[in-house]
């Protein structure tokens, strides 16, 4: 208190001289991101298609399992989509309706991508973070559990995790979430590495501040805008590895659905000319992984305009 | 160069267990046995089928008979679903195919990726760079598991190319499709990263020295530029590599190759557990041994590491 008083009387006579507000580095950040068109497009497109999958559901009233009865065994001549039977994206070969299935199969990759990449942020920037900080054997121990974690081929074991303790929502979560962090904890520690010697850690020790309290106050916030990029990044990745699980049939079960099982359906039925069935959920999964990659990009440029 | 070797097998060998052990724990934690299902079998059968699985032995006592068999004989064991199969003649019969198209696709896709960044990057803001960037975004967004339905659509239903599947012995009409539905994204990002490091090569100080002593443009490229541009692609190979063995499931299944991948997508339906790990482990020893090679050429290529 007594401190600010007195730069408060210090700087009153100087008060006239209005010096320009400086903008900090979150501002700008936003004002490059704000800047770039193809970032600023995709991000729009998304926004998009999460409020297409939120109204969506009112617009028709067809719902994911409804069987269109008159429809089925004639897909092929009745099952295009259109307007009038309330089909606007046709129906699949079970003759319900692709509308509402490819909205929810939307969510589905969705919710898969967000929370994969939730868990990276949470887990891996805790454990690159304390990796990084502490420095010396635990953090050669905690990298080398993630170097063999890493070479790993996860993709076997998320199939052998599914296949033992059933398809569920959650394992599948599970599996994601197992692995998703490793490569989110390599680059946080780099990262704390070069902070950990700074002025301000260095000024947080001085004063007290206990270990945890430093890292999760002074480090982990310096961290944010490496996170944040990656986290994007990482969320179309995600979105792919779910779809590839789902096109093998080891995904959500059905009636539930998501964009991959979809493309999978889809791709065995074209050779009837039911080509409806794939173009759909394809033409939505392209945008969305189109859309993340091209926001991740313009995150890493507004972010950290140095490295291209 | 040893010493680095054998530091890299310190780890790789550890991890090699490390799957092991995690994936035959997953086994035997699954619910029920292959042996107990709806019929029920009379007490000594099942114990004779124990034995001759040797499920009948403490779990550890299996664990380490497994690894050892691995280890020393290169044994399986017997499959739980084919009672007259083992394991291992199940592998042998789908992995020369996809050994085939796995290795055709790797040298398609380096080799294309490659060649296309390099002449995108000497060509900048031309139209050659403009069309291979156009392709290398497009090819970003579409894995295997949609290129193989296009790919399809179009050389198969389309204009009858290519038939729609089978092996056929690897007659290369068969081979072409798989091979391209694999490299295609991986071919993409290669040619991406090829791309920017080659640029940022060429815009460097030693090249300028070396057209400044008055080289030709393919001496600077091939003699001093090509191999530091190189190196971030190789580092991107051992990725590529282990999303290629992955994918090889996705073109069995479509193409009906009949592979290893098959063999695998099968097993685990029939919950045929042997044959899903002993697929798991081949796979990922050579994952594993793939990354190994990936780092140790690397190390090769790189005069900056130290081993």
């Amino acid at each position: 208190m007594l401190a600010d008083s007195r730069i408060g009387t210090l700087a009153a006579p100087s008060a006239e001289i209005v010096a320009e507000k400086g903008r900090s580095l979150w501002q700008e950040a936003t004002r490059r991101f704000l800047g770039n068109r193809a970032a600023m497009f995709c991000g729009l497109l998304l926004l998009g298609i999460v409020v297409f999958t939120l109204v969506g559901p009112y617009l028709s009233h067809w719902t994911i399992e409804k069987v269109d009865w008159p429809v089925l065994g004639k897909v092929k001549d009745l099952g295009f989509p259109s307007l009038e039977t309330g089909h606007f994206f046709g129906v699949d070969e079970s003759a319900r309706d692709l509308y509402s299935r490819v909205i929810q199969g939307t969510q589905i990759s969705l919710a898969v991508g967000v929370l994969g990449s939730l868990v990276a942020v949470v887990v891996g920037t805790l454990y690159g973070a304390v990796a990084g900080y502490f420095g010396g054997r635990l953090d050669s121990l905690m990298m080398r559990v993630v170097d063999i974690l890493y070479s790993i081929p996860f993709m076997f074991i998320l199939i052998l995790l599914l296949i033992i303790f059933g398809r569920s929502f959650i394992m599948l979560f599970v599996g994601i979430g197992l692995v998703s962090w490793l490569g989110m904890s390599r680059v946080v520690r780099g990262q704390t590495l070069t902070l950990k010697n700074r002025e301000f850690v260095e000024a947080a020790i001085a004063g007290g501040a206990r270990p945890m309290t430093v890292i999760l106050r002074h480090i982990v916030p310096n961290l944010m805008g490496v996170v944040v990029v990656y986290a994007t990044l990482l969320i179309p990745e995600m979105i792919l590895t779910e779809s590839f699980i789902s096109f093998l049939g080891l995904g959500v079960q059905e009636p539930n659905t998501s964009l991959g099982a979809l493309i999978s359906e889809g791709a065995q039925t074209m050779q009837y000319g039911e080509i409806w069935q794939l173009a759909f959920p394809l033409v939505f999964f392209v945008l969305i992984i189109y859309a993340f990659f091209f926001i991740g990009d313009g995150l890493r440029d507004a972010l950290d305009p140095k490295d291209r | 160069m040893l010493k680095f070797i054998l530091k890299r097998l310190a780890v790789a060998i550890p991890t090699l267990l490390v799957l092991i052990v995690f994936s035959f724990i997953l086994m035997k934690v699954a619910p029920g046995n292959p042996f107990n299902g709806e019929k029920k079998l009379p007490k000594l059968v099942l114990e004779n089928i124990y034995a001759r699985y040797g499920l009948d032995k403490p779990e550890w006592r299996q664990l380490l008979e497994y690894v050892w068999n691995i280890v020393a004989h290169f044994d399986f064991g017997p499959s739980f679903q084919y009672r007259d199969r083992t394991v291992n003649e199940i592998i042998a019969q789908g992995f020369p195919v996809t050994l085939t198209y796995g290795c055709w696709s790797f040298v398609v896709a380096s080799v294309v990726g490659i060649s296309m960044g390099t002449l995108a990057a000497i060509r900048q803001n031309t139209w050659l760079d403009y069309f291979a960037v156009g392709i290398t975004i497009g090819a970003q967004a579409v894995p295997n598991f949609v290129m193989a339905p296009i790919l399809t659509l179009i050389f198969s239903l389309g204009l009858h190319w290519l038939p729609g599947g089978g092996w056929n012995n690897g007659a290369w009409p068969n081979v072409v499709m798989p091979v391209i539905a694999l490299s295609t994204s991986y071919m993409a990002n290669i040619a991406r990263i090829m791309r920017s490091s080659m640029l940022e090569v060429l815009n460097s100080n030693f090249i300028r020295t070396a057209r400044a002593k008055g080289l030709s443009g393919g001496r600077v490229l091939f003699g001093h530029a090509l191999k530091p541009a190189l190196l971030p692609v190789i580092s991107y190979l051992g990725p590529a590599l282990v999303g290629m063995i992955t994918g090889s499931v996705v073109v069995d299944v479509f193409f009906s190759t009949g592979g290893i991948g098959s063999a695998f997508v099968n097993s685990a339906l029939n919950r045929d557990y042997s044959t899903i790990l002993g697929i798991t482990i081949l796979l990922g020893a050579l994952t594993i041994a793939g990354n190994l090679l990936v780092d140790v050429l690397y190390a090769w290529v790189d005069p900056k590491i130290r081993y």
